[in-house]
């Protein structure tokens, strides 16, 4: 049986040393999890992937909370998520205190400056890379077009927009033509 | 009340979140700077910039920093701003975590059902726009500077398209940040 010491740190380097948010921390975890300690194989590992990201939320708790209750139920779950983001928490705030501190001097002030685009990019870049993998062609591509103008022009709130498309998902599997839209695929 | 308001407003959040970090931080920022007015644009964008650059993951570090500006916004002390930290990020990955017991179970039979498949088909489809609309609302005056011939809306454009390209090219998005934030110490602190 897995010990929950040994669980905690696999979760805790996990969550400390990965840089990039959640894709970047697959590798590690399953170097971690598959390859050192063996605790799932590799095919378990996929499917908890998948999973993960099918699943709402934030795909590095979703791993932490799958793995850890597939080893030692709802314990190592716990066990689990909090090793996963206790450092990034910690570092959080600490950051948030230095920047309502530093935020007025001259160097923070030029330094974020240069910074903003970037962040503003770095959102921008996934939607093109997004819609490769959701299958977006010309002739899907007024879901995504209207979606944004809904809720960017007109003002509504994302949380509805997503709604609609699970309620309209499932209309559409229920009367739809029931194996696949889209010959494309 | 704003403790109970943040923590309703994270768990729905957390509750509609398909699709990774940034629909996560697409909805935060609707949430946050739209809905309710508890952070400015800004002030939004420097969260994400310093999200980015945290290790972690950037939906949690997002939540975490902008419950700790919201209460500190609202007129808190620095000891409730922490509490709000932990506060949106609990309340983040609740629902998630709760249902992640459920399906867990049920693995396989889960996988190839044909609502699941037909609710998905659109679901990613839709977030792609979710996530192309908050890139549009962030792409403010207090990000770009003025639309002018000045230093500072030149520049804000270059390293918009540079970091751009780079990230589709899959480069680290930590270097991106502190690169971009070393060509902002530089040009605006010489010129």
């Amino acid at each position: 049986m897995v010990k929950y010491c040994e669980l905690f740190w696999s979760f805790f380097k996990i969550g400390t040393f990965t840089l990039g948010g959640g894709y970047a921390m697959i590798p590690l975890m399953e170097q971690e999890l598959v390859d050192r300690h063996g605790w799932l194989s590799q095919e378990d590992f996929l499917d908890q992937v998948a999973l993960s990201q099918s699943m709402p939320g934030v795909l590095a708790v979703n791993m932490a909370t799958g793995v850890g209750y597939r080893l030692r139920g709802y314990r190592g779950a716990a066990v689990a998520i909090v090793a996963n983001i206790m450092m990034p928490i910690v570092f959080i705030i600490t950051l948030a205190m230095l920047y309502q501190l530093f935020k007025s001097n001259t160097h923070v002030v030029h330094f974020f400056m240069g910074v903003r685009p970037a962040a503003v990019a770095l959102i921008a870049a996934p939607v093109f890379k997004l819609a490769k993998s959701a299958q977006v062609t010309w002739r899907t591509l007024w879901i995504p077009v209207t979606s944004a103008l809904l809720i960017w022009l007109l003002g509504v709130n994302p949380v509805y927009v997503i709604l609609a498309a699970i309620v309209l998902g499932l209309l559409w599997s229920k009367i739809g033509p029931g194996t696949n839209e889209d010959r494309t695929n | 009340m704003l403790f109970l308001e943040l923590f309703w407003t994270f768990l729905k959040i957390g509750l509609f979140t398909f699709g990774g970090g940034a629909a996560m931080v697409a909805l935060i920022q609707n949430e946050v700077t739209v809905s309710h007015s508890w952070l400015s644009t800004q002030e939004f964008t420097d969260i994400l910039a310093v999200s980015q650059m945290t290790p972690g993951p950037i939906g949690i570090n997002t939540a975490t920093y902008t419950g700790y500006t919201a209460v500190l916004n609202a007129g808190y002390g620095q000891g409730l701003a922490v509490v709000g930290a932990m506060l949106a990020s609990l309340a983040v990955i609740l629902l998630p975590v709760v249902l992640m017991f459920g399906v867990v179970r049920f693995l396989q039979r889960y996988r190839n059902n044909r609502y699941v498949n037909g609710v998905f088909q659109l679901l990613r489809r839709v977030v792609v726009g979710v996530i192309a609309a908050a890139a549009l609302q962030l792409a403010t005056v207090e990000s770009f500077g003025e639309p002018e011939v000045s230093l500072h809306f030149i520049a804000s454009l270059v390293i918009f398209a540079t970091v751009f390209i780079l990230a589709m090219r899959k480069k680290s998005p930590i270097w991106l940040m502190l690169g971009s934030g070393a060509v902002g110490l530089l040009l605006y602190g010489l010129v």
